[in-house]
């Protein structure tokens, strides 16, 4: 390191601890000094993690990858894991979870998130259509346990499906990066060729080096992959018929996963097996047995328990409590229930009775419940 | 008889109903544009408060480092603090404009404030004993008020709430009077509810007087009283605007036995018939936080309130179809009509009915009777 650069980021940790110092805070209290620092940067800031749009391209038809410069405040991340993506949308924040996909070794510290839009998706085509470079977003730091583990396995199975790429081709790259010595099977499934997202680097890596392999599985027929239908275990065992060996990591739509989980669990295998839900199987409320009502506390409003999620009868009520994905992942919903049973739609498991945090997304009352809202 | 008692319950059900539509219109279009309104007016307040800060220092610019020092205590509490703690940018989902969270440049705690503001003064605008701003409990408002001897210093006591306004509605929530009074609260409850309070005020004090005029160096007594001027020039136009708001003598208020099974109608009506507008350029909407457009507020404390401007006429035509006063005036009427009811409210007796266009305040003489509608 040369003298400039030690003397640069001397004084932007002097900076940085000035601005984070109880002076700082007295001075502008009570708003905060982001709140000052964002006049003159959109991206300053002593908290949060804000990032600044620096490419747009599109690999596929359906699916944007967005190129972005985090700020000082970003941690970095582990290959599988995702960050909460905030963008405003007609005045309104809205925030979804997006894996990176570049590798953690990238030196120039850009994050890499490709999502894919699809009709019913608000956000992603928001993601797609309306962002350019220049805009300034917000991050949250990485989060999640779907990652490689610190002691890197060596045989390593990849599953993805669909936009579920973007974690495992996070976790390819970095062990590229790594030079990572063990196999490398990396299994996709999607619906065409034309649909495949990163196609061409995949190609070209599966083509470079000799311990990477690279299974295509199309949906459709005549596409050319190397599979072709849906999985199961027949096609497995024929396409990787050391699977029990590997180390696997599986992310995709909910039907694949099962399928998947299904097998691992048959051959006892489950602990072999990481896996992140990217989107949750729709939620089946039963909105016949509701009874009891919802009791709002800090904004007094009573509602009559409708059998939806708490989340959906509080913006029912006319609130607007903070929410994300909607499906149990962000925990951005996540609040104080002072009272009542609730019961979380993914497992069916009914709560305590006392106080907790609960994520309202993903918790429809049994009976009357009453939330510090 | 006022026009409270001449609606009957169809006439307050169709007000009811074509208010609530003009919410729900604007409910709906709610998006960028007041995202953008709200951040150019908080981009702007910010910027006013760092250039007043700095010019504090600078003893030529000292004048204009009050002035902008001023205005930005002024934009920070009125078109900023006052409208996002109602809750009207909560749909941004933006966590700095969100009235759980947002606090202001005030030694009010956000907390007692929408206790006070948003909860008692909205729910039961203008009904005695339920809405603490008719007098802050310390001065007399209402004619329904009973007179006691201290109320003969109503005058001097207003100057005295405009001069040290912030301080005064920190602690309204305490109810002080109920302490030195009437002796209904004891010295311990208040001790306890006075912590918070004092948390949030010394911060503010410490930053005003003692940390900002200690970074002025040799400058600090400039600095020291630039920000008491700036602070007096912030307290004295909040006042002014609130008590043009509700007391100029038309203004209506209402007994305790009206929000008895009160409908959404009859909660609408009250609300237009206890509060009162006054004019001005897009200024000075801005700088009273469009509370120059307090009736439109008070039917709607949750809409952007830079909207109220393009709501009004609506509302007007409401008003005049079914007969309803709407009360608006110049800045300088309705301030000398409020003076005017202050200091005649200094005196004990009750005020006769009044005989303008205008619907008088209480007629003291027949008990007001509810409307038989529920």
């Amino acid at each position: 390191m040369n003298t400039a650069t030690t003397s640069n980021s001397f004084l932007k940790s002097g900076v940085r601890r000035l601005l984070s110092s109880r002076l700082a805070e007295t001075l502008t209290t009570p708003h905060g000094v982001d709140r000052y620092l964002e006049l003159f940067n959109p991206t300053w800031s002593v908290h949060e993690v804000r990032a600044e749009i620096v490419a747009v391209k599109h690999g596929t038809a359906d699916s944007v990858t967005l190129t972005l410069r985090p700020n000082g405040n970003w941690q970095g991340f582990r290959a599988g894991q995702f960050v909460r993506l905030t963008v405003e949308i007609n005045g309104v924040r809205r925030m979804r979870c997006y894996s990176p996909a570049n590798s953690v070794h990238a030196a120039d510290g850009l994050i890499e998130l490709t999502a894919k839009a699809h009709a019913g998706g608000f956000v992603s085509r928001h993601l797609k259509t309306a962002l350019t470079a220049g805009t300034v977003v917000t991050l949250s730091q990485a989060d999640g346990v779907f990652a490689l583990p610190e002691q890197r396995p060596d045989r390593v199975l990849l599953i993805s499906g669909g936009s579920g790429i973007t974690p495992v081709m996070s976790m390819l790259r970095t062990l590229l990066d790594e030079k990572h010595a063990g196999r490398i099977t990396f299994l996709h499934y999607c619906n065409t060729a034309l649909d495949m997202i990163y196609a061409n680097e995949l190609a070209l890596i599966a083509a470079q080096h000799a311990n990477v392999e690279l299974i295509r599985c199309y949906a459709q027929p005549e596409q050319g992959g190397e599979l072709q239908g849906f999985f199961s275990r027949e096609q497995l065992l024929a396409a990787v018929p050391d699977y029990r060996e590997a180390t696997a990591f599986l992310c995709g739509p909910p039907a694949m996963m099962q399928a998947v989980e299904k097998v691992w669990s048959e051959d006892g295998l489950s602990e072999r097996l990481h896996l992140e839900r990217f989107t949750v199987a729709p939620l089946v409320i039963d909105s016949g047995g509701a009874e009891g009502e919802v009791r709002f506390a800090r904004s007094e409003r009573l509602a009559v328990n409708s059998g939806a999620t708490l989340l959906d009868q509080a913006e029912a009520a006319g609130l607007r409590p903070e929410s994300g994905c909607r499906m149990g992942i962000c925990k951005a919903c996540t609040c104080r229930k002072t009272n009542g049973v609730v019961r979380d739609v993914r497992t069916g498991e009914l709560s305590e009775a006392g106080e907790q945090e609960i994520q309202i997304c993903v918790s429809v009352p049994v009976g009357t419940v009453t939330l510090d809202i | 008889m006022g026009i409270f008692q001449k609606l009957t319950p169809e006439q307050f059900q169709a007000i009811g109903t074509e208010l609530d539509a003009i919410r729900n219109r604007v409910l709906a279009d709610l998006g960028e544009r007041d995202a953008q309104y709200i951040r150019g007016i908080i981009r702007r307040q910010r910027q006013l408060e760092v250039a007043g800060r700095v010019m504090l220092m600078i003893p030529p610019a000292w004048p204009l480092g009050v002035a902008a020092l001023g205005a930005s205590k002024i934009l920070d509490n009125m078109e900023i603090g006052h409208n996002v703690m109602h809750g009207q940018y909560d749909f941004m989902g933006d966590p700095a404009l969100n009235s759980q969270k947002f606090d202001w440049d005030s030694a009010d705690t956000a907390k007692n404030w929408k206790q006070t503001h948003n909860y008692e003064h909205h729910t039961y605008t203008n009904v005695l004993n339920r809405d603490h701003d008719i007098g802050y409990g310390l001065l007399r408002m209402s004619e329904e008020q009973k007179w006691e001897p201290r109320f003969l210093a109503n005058l001097p006591l207003t100057v005295i709430l405009h001069t040290f306004f912030q301080h005064f509605v920190a602690v309204q929530n305490l109810k002080l009077e109920d302490y030195l009074i009437y002796k209904t609260k004891t010295g311990e409850q208040l001790k306890e509810e006075f912590k918070p309070v004092w948390k949030k005020m010394r911060k503010h004090l410490a930053k005003d007087y003692v940390v900002f005029p200690l970074l002025g160096g040799p400058m600090a007594p400039l600095v020291f009283a630039g920000n008491v001027a700036a602070n007096l020039a912030r307290n004295v136009w909040a006042c002014a605007v609130i008590f043009n708001g509700h007391f100029p003598e038309d203004v209506e208020q209402f007994p305790e036995s009206v929000i008895k099974d009160e409908t959404r109608g009859q909660w609408y009506v009250r609300q237009l018939l206890g509060s009162a507008n006054f004019h001005g350029g897009r200024l000075m909407h801005i700088m009273s936080g469009n509370l120059s457009f307090q009736i439109e507020h008070h039917l709607f404390p949750d809409l952007p309130a830079h909207r109220y401007a393009e709501i009004s006429p609506e509302v007007q035509a409401i008003c005049k179809k079914h007969g309803l006063p709407y009360n608006t005036g110049s800045f300088f009427q309705q301030t000398l009509s409020t003076w005017k009811r202050i200091a005649k409210l200094s005196l004990p007796g009750r005020r006769k009915p009044g005989n303008g266009a205008t619907v008088p305040a209480n007629d003291a003489e027949q008990p007001r009777e509810l409307p038989l509608a529920a």
